[in-house]
């Protein structure tokens, strides 16, 4: 199931990032359903061939933002309660929207100037698989 | 199997032209280290050292528990060592080495020999001879992984090879890590594969470790920034900033250990933060570091 995930080199986020992103996306989507077993850190890393350091980075990330949960000597599986991580993921979009606002408003930019701005970049923004 | 797989502290040797200075290293089982440097660091005078291929004049050096180069003959039982100086026999078959190596080391493992022979595309009828300067490697590296030995110590694996060639290679170390008390040590200079592979990044310049961390932190802790100051830039006096670049208003500056608490002292707006790749992390490294040294007195 794993290995549909990829790392690709030619992309400038980190590559821990890329694994926490397309874990997130396959839970969301729920091609990975709640209580499905991960891969070990070791045999992700293996077949990613990336360092196991990176898929325990991802792992931690995953776990913080209660996407999965580790049980000590038994693995990693996808969470119960994904509604945990949609209000997170809620959160942070509302954190980087406020942010936008703020500099918009040290620039002096109209509201509707903003909002066209953003409508921009949804429709510039390439589709993420 | 408390003991590392290696331990280096406080190494010294000294040649005419060259002396490898204070060099401590040390690799938890199951993890892959990078070792990366110029030509002429020290890189492989450090890989010798630990091979007991060399004496140090000073500090202690422990390879899989064992005391180099005192007991090098129980340390070497366990340990792969391939460098791009090793030979094989040019009149003799593959089939010949890997008899040779099987009637010394009792680990050998004939079906995982097979396994790798068939996918590094080499015969066991060749002469080494035969072979082109990238199947020679492959063949050393068949000899070694066959083995299945604890610790793979591997001195340049992957120069001179072609992008498919490390390609199957960096597949075959990663296979090696599926079993959680195996270690690689590798040398390279190509940063890409040691930015992929390895959980602990070694940096050696002019004899001198510069830096050794895990590579996640190495990563994390590095940017470039950009800015824009019409009034020129300040005399910041911050330790994290590395290198400045001032073009006029433009400014760029090299982070080594960014945060939120660096960004509020920087007290500058900010255009662009980037993160740098391990190549670039590692210039940057080794230029500061001889910045540092030359300015000594």
């Amino acid at each position: 199931m794993h290995s549909s995930l990829f790392i690709s080199q030619t992309d400038a986020r980190p590559m821990y990032l890329q694994i926490v992103e397309q874990i997130r996306q396959r839970v969301a989507a729920g091609d990975w359903p709640a209580g499905l077993e991960l891969p070990s850190i070791r045999t992700l890393a293996a077949d990613l061939r990336v360092s196991v350091i990176t898929v325990k980075r991802a792992y931690l990330d995953l776990e913080s933002e209660g996407v999965i949960v580790t049980r000590h000597g038994k693995g990693s599986f996808v969470a119960d309660a994904q509604g945990l991580a949609m209000d997170m993921r809620l959160a942070q979009l509302d954190a980087h929207l406020t942010a936008a606002g703020e500099i918009a408003r040290s620039l002096a930019m109209p509201e509707p100037e903003l909002i066209a701005r953003l409508r921009n970049a949804l429709n510039t923004e390439e589709p993420s698989e | 199997m408390s003991a590392k797989a290696i331990e280096m502290n406080g190494v010294r040797k000294a040649f005419r032209f060259f002396t490898l200075e204070d060099v401590s290293l040390d690799l938890e089982h199951g993890q892959i280290m990078g070792l990366v440097g110029p030509n002429g660091a020290g890189k492989s005078t450090t890989i010798r050292l630990l091979m007991g291929l060399l004496t140090a004049d000073a500090g202690s050096i422990r390879l899989l528990g064992h005391d180099m180069p005192h007991s090098q003959a129980a340390a070497k039982a366990d340990v792969g060592f391939v460098s791009d100086d090793m030979k094989l026999l040019p009149q003799a078959t593959l089939a010949w080495h890997m008899d040779f190596v099987a009637s010394i080391y009792p680990g050998w493992d004939a079906a995982y020999a097979a396994k790798l022979l068939k996918r590094f595309g080499l015969h066991a009828g060749q002469t080494a001879k035969s072979l082109s300067t990238g199947e020679q490697v492959k063949a050393l590296l068949l000899l070694a992984l066959a083995r299945r030995p604890r610790l793979l110590v591997l001195d340049e694996p992957t120069s001179g090879l072609d992008p498919v060639a490390r390609h199957e290679l960096l597949t075959e170390f990663m296979d090696v890590l599926r079993d959680d008390s195996r270690s690689i040590l590798f040398s390279s200079h190509n940063t890409l594969d040691v930015e992929r592979i390895s959980d602990r990044i070694t940096f050696i310049d002019r004899g001198r470790v510069v830096a050794s961390d895990n590579k996640e932190d190495f990563l994390e802790r590095w940017r470039t920034l950009r800015l824009r100051l019409p009034d020129g830039a300040p005399d910041w006096q911050l330790p994290e900033i590395v290198h400045r670049d001032i073009e006029g208003p433009n400014v760029t500056l090299t982070i080594d250990g960014f945060s939120d608490d660096f960004l509020a002292r920087l007290g500058a707006p900010i255009q662009e933060v980037h993160r740098m790749s391990l190549e670039e992390v590692f210039v940057a490294t080794v230029m500061h570091s001889r910045q540092m040294q030359e300015a000594r007195p």
